[in-house]
This record gives structure tokens, C-alpha cells and sequence, in this order.
């Protein structure tokens, strides 16, 4: 099976591959991460929000998000920013956006609705009391969720946020589609330069089955942790 | 900063000349329902089975089940997808492969990408299946084997008619999964929605009218299968089996 497979291709390929590929991969799970869960936990505060069109209208933007492909999504938005940032900064033409930034922030709207989804649950996991304890203590609305529903929903959430990031981490691959140098692409690269695809696409494989299974050891070993303490 | 929208280009004929952009949009629901279909079958038969051996006693048989479940659930689908389309052939006896690269057109892709996402999604039923038979009271496997049964029995009267019941609104999430998952083949080469849609895109420069189309087509196919499953979940209960409340999970 092995007889024939080139591990020189993927040694030669190494520094291309995670210093290119890697970094761009991580940079953009990391910045996806921080502004989807941001993004989410506000989307989620509005779903649960008493204004009925504050809630339908985030309800109906998660929704629309999960009932459509991530690679439609992603077409979407490559095509879409240019026209949006045109629209923000008042130019007649669509402006540039690179593929790096198309996919930042294609992946932190997209996995915004699913964060979102999480922390919904997260914050009704915390008992009702707690709010109106906060309010009769006279905090307003701001107050009780930042320093008392959210700290804790976070902490109830962790481990279901983390996962879903191993998954973003995953999905970033997808970027493929807007022919971005993540990890996947640097490889598919060197791939259909050398004509080496068994080589590449396995070493990938690889590559990503270590890096999200030990992540996600990682996570089974801190829920426990967390379960515990509760 | 305006979009000019010119919607007729949905009736106009796409150069392929086999009808109009719309009805191109359309045979490509036709691929991707054609793949998820399909992918769905095997998928629920690998998933039942995997995630049945790994409630059972048998040691290896779990460990076996484990390690499914792992390698197929760490990989990125579109990496999987690469690796049916890429290696798999190579790695076949060279007769197969061949054989197999060989195939005419949609073909060549269509199985490739039927093989990667029965794969993909039989880990994520294993996990269903798993879970709902553990959420089970062991009562119930104790009460059958009480009765006479054997253990296969026991599975088959007893734990999975109330196990599938269970999980079945998960299932339904998940094959909304597959239907979206499935757009990932247009990295191999399948032409089924999205892929027409960026193909329209590419040929007609109406970029916002072929991704709002196939998005629609996308939404009507969520609500269609919402409803069916809803009918189906109504068909099958059982009165005064409670359906599992749905635990947030994470997903894509």
C-alpha cells in the first residue's frame, strides 16, 4: 500500500504547509471563535429578549443560517462583502475584500447562529431567581446578564462552545471553495503541482484527525473537571 | 452603491441548452437530494449498527465502534471527500480503481461523494443510536431477557423499536445535515444545487439572483422535510412514551 507513496513531497512541502497553510487555518479558527461567540451571545440575548421583533428577527437570521449549506454561505459572503464594505465606506464600486477577510467574516456570522444556539441554552440554564434577584438588588438589565447569567452560562457552556470550535476548526477547511491558502488549500496546492494528491490529502487527513482529537480530549477531560465541581 | 437585479435571467436558457437557469437549479435539487438520499440509507444502517455494538458487552466490539466513530468524526468532511475521490481509487486494486475513475461523468463523483457522506453522517447516527439507547432504563433489556428473550432479541422487540423512537428528532436534524453537507461534492465535481448555482453565477454574472434562488430552493427543501418528519414522529409514537427533550449540541 505504502510501496511508491513519496513522504519526501510532504518533508519538502513541510514549512509551506503549516507556516502558509497552518497559521492561516488557526488565525482564522481563532478570530471566527472570538467574534462568533460575541456575535452569538448577543444573537442570543435577542432571542430571549421579552421585544418580539427583536427575538424573531434574531430568530429568523439563526434560522436562515442553519437551513443553509456553510458552502453556500461562504459563496455568499465572497461575493456579498465587497458590495457591503462599498456600502459602509460610501464607494460606487465594490471594494476589494481578500479571501482572508471574506472567510473571517463569512465564519463568524455563520457560526454566530450556532453559538448562539448554545448560549441560548446556557443562559436558560440559569434559574429565573438569580435575574430577578439581580434586578431587585437594582441592577439593570446590562448588569445582570454581564455579572450574573453570562459568567455562569459561559462556565455551564464551556465544553459545548469548545467542541463547536473544533468543528469551526474543521470547517474552516471549506475555504477550499474560495480557493484560500488554509491548510487544505496549501496542500491541494502542492498536490496538483507535484501530482502528488495520495500523499498530500492523507498526510492532511492526518494532520487534522490529530490536531481535533486531542483537542477534543482535551474538552472531554475539562467537562469532567467542571461536572465535578458543580 | 446599488445591486441592479434583474431576475428574468431565472427563465433565460442556460448554455448548456437544456432549458432554462431555473430548471438547471432545479435538476441540481435533484443531485443533491439523489446523493443525500442515498448517502441517508447507508448512513442509518452503518449508524444503527456501529452505535448498537458500542452499548453491548462486548469489549473489542466497542473499542471497534470507538475508533470508528473517532477517525470518521476528526476529519473534515471536505478532506474525507478528497480522500474518496483521490485516494481510495489509488489505493484499490489497480483493476477497481481504474474501473472506478473511469465512470461516465456525474457518476464518477456521484459515489465517491454517496460513499463520503453515508460515512461522515453514520458516525453522527452512531452517536444518536447510541445515546438513546443509554438514555433507556436497563430495566428494560433486564425485563426482556427476564422473559425469555436473548440478548439479539432483546435489542430487536425491545430496545431499538423504543431507542429509534427516541432519537427520531435528532435524525430528522441530521438529515437536514446531509442535504446541506452534501453541497461539499461541488468540491469533487457533482453538480447538484450549490455547485449550479456558482455555475449559473459564473455563466450569467447574475451573482445574488442564482445564490438567493438556491437558497430559497434550500429553505422550501428544510420545510418540506420539517413537515414530513413531523408527520412521521406523529405516526410512530407510541401514547405515554416520552420523546427525549433535544440537548443543545454542538453541529454544523
Amino acid at each position: 500500500m505504502f510501496a511508491g507513496y513519496d513522504f519526501d513531497v510532504i518533508e519538502r512541502s513541510l514549512g509551506y504547509l503549516f507556516r502558509e497553510g497552518m497559521v492561516f487555518t488557526l488565525t482564522l479558527t481563532a478570530l471566527a471563535m472570538t467574534g462568533g461567540i460575541i456575535f452569538g451571545t448577543l444573537l442570543a440575548m435577542m432571542r430571549l429578549s421579552s421585544m418580539k421583533a427583536v427575538s424573531a428577527i434574531a430568530g429568523a437570521y439563526v434560522n436562515l443560517m442553519r437551513s443553509i449549506p456553510l458552502v453556500l454561505v461562504i459563496f455568499w459572503f465572497f461575493f456579498l462583502v465587497p458590495y457591503i464594505g462599498a456600502w459602509l465606506i460610501g464607494a460606487s464600486r465594490p471594494i476589494a475584500v481578500g479571501a482572508f477577510w471574506s472567510a473571517v467574516i463569512t465564519f463568524t456570522m455563520f457560526e454566530a447562529a450556532y453559538y448562539c444556539e448554545i448560549m441560548r441554552a446556557g443562559i436558560q440554564s440559569i434559574p429565573r431567581g438569580q435575574v430577578w434577584s439581580g434586578y431587585a438588588l437594582g441592577l439593570n438589565y446590562w448588569q445582570t446578564m454581564g455579572q450574573i447569567v453570562l459568567p455562569q452560562a459561559f462556565r455551564n457552556m464551556l465544553p459545548v462552545l469548545l467542541t463547536q470550535t473544533i468543528i469551526l476548526f474543521q470547517d474552516t477547511s471549506l475555504v477550499y471553495v474560495i480557493s484560500a491558502t488554509d491548510f487544505l488549500g496549501a496542500a491541494a496546492k502542492v498536490a496538483n503541482r507535484d501530482y502528488r494528491l495520495v500523499e498530500m490529502y492523507t498526510f492532511v487527513a492526518v494532520i487534522y484527525f490529530i490536531v481535533s482529537y486531542s483537542l477534543s480530549l482535551l474538552v472531554k477531560r475539562l467537562q469532567d473537571r467542571i461536572a465535578i465541581i458543580r | 452603491m446599488q445591486y441592479h437585479w434583474h431576475w428574468k435571467v431565472l427563465v433565460e436558457a442556460e448554455p448548456g441548452g437544456t432549458g432554462t437557469y431555473l430548471q438547471y437549479l432545479i435538476v441540481g435539487l435533484g443531485w443533491t437530494l439523489a446523493t443525500a438520499l442515498a448517502a441517508w440509507v447507508i448512513a442509518l444502517v452503518i449508524g444503527a449498527v456501529v452505535g448498537t455494538v458500542r452499548t453491548t458487552p462486548v469489549k473489542w466490539l466497542v473499542r471497534l465502534g470507538n475508533l470508528y466513530v473517532e477517525v470518521f468524526r476528526n476529519i473534515p468532511l471536505i478532506v474525507q471527500m478528497f480522500l474518496w475521490f483521490f485516494v481510495v481509487p489509488e489505493l484499490l486494486p489497480e483493476a477497481i480503481g481504474d474501473w472506478i475513475k473511469q465512470m461516465p461523468p456525474p457518476w464518477g463523483s456521484y459515489a465517491p461523494a454517496v460513499m463520503c457522506l453515508a460515512i461522515f453522517t453514520s458516525v453522527r447516527v452512531a452517536e444518536q443510536v447510541r445515546a438513546g439507547i443509554n438514555s433507556l432504563p436497563r430495566g428494560q433489556r433486564m425485563a426482556g431477557i427476564a422473559t425469555g428473550l436473548t440478548e439479539a432479541q432483546a435489542y430487536r422487540f425491545v430496545i431499538l423499536p423504543q431507542a429509534f423512537r427516541i432519537i427520531l428528532p435528532p435524525l430528522t436534524s441530521e438529515f437536514m445535515n446531509i442535504i446541506k453537507n452534501s453541497s461539499v461534492a461541488l468540491t469533487i465535481g457533482l453538480l447538484e444545487l450549490t455547485g449550479r448555482a456558482r455555475a449559473m453565477q459564473e455563466f450569467s454574472f447574475r451573482v445574488f439572483e442564482a445564490f438567493t434562488a438556491a437558497t430559497v430552493i434550500y429553505l422550501l427543501t428544510n420545510l418540506i422535510v420539517v413537515l414530513l418528519m413531523r408527520g412521521l414522529e406523529k405516526k410512530v409514537r407510541v401514547p405515554g412514551l416520552i420523546s427525549a427533550g433535544s440537548s443543545v449540541q454542538a453541529g454544523h
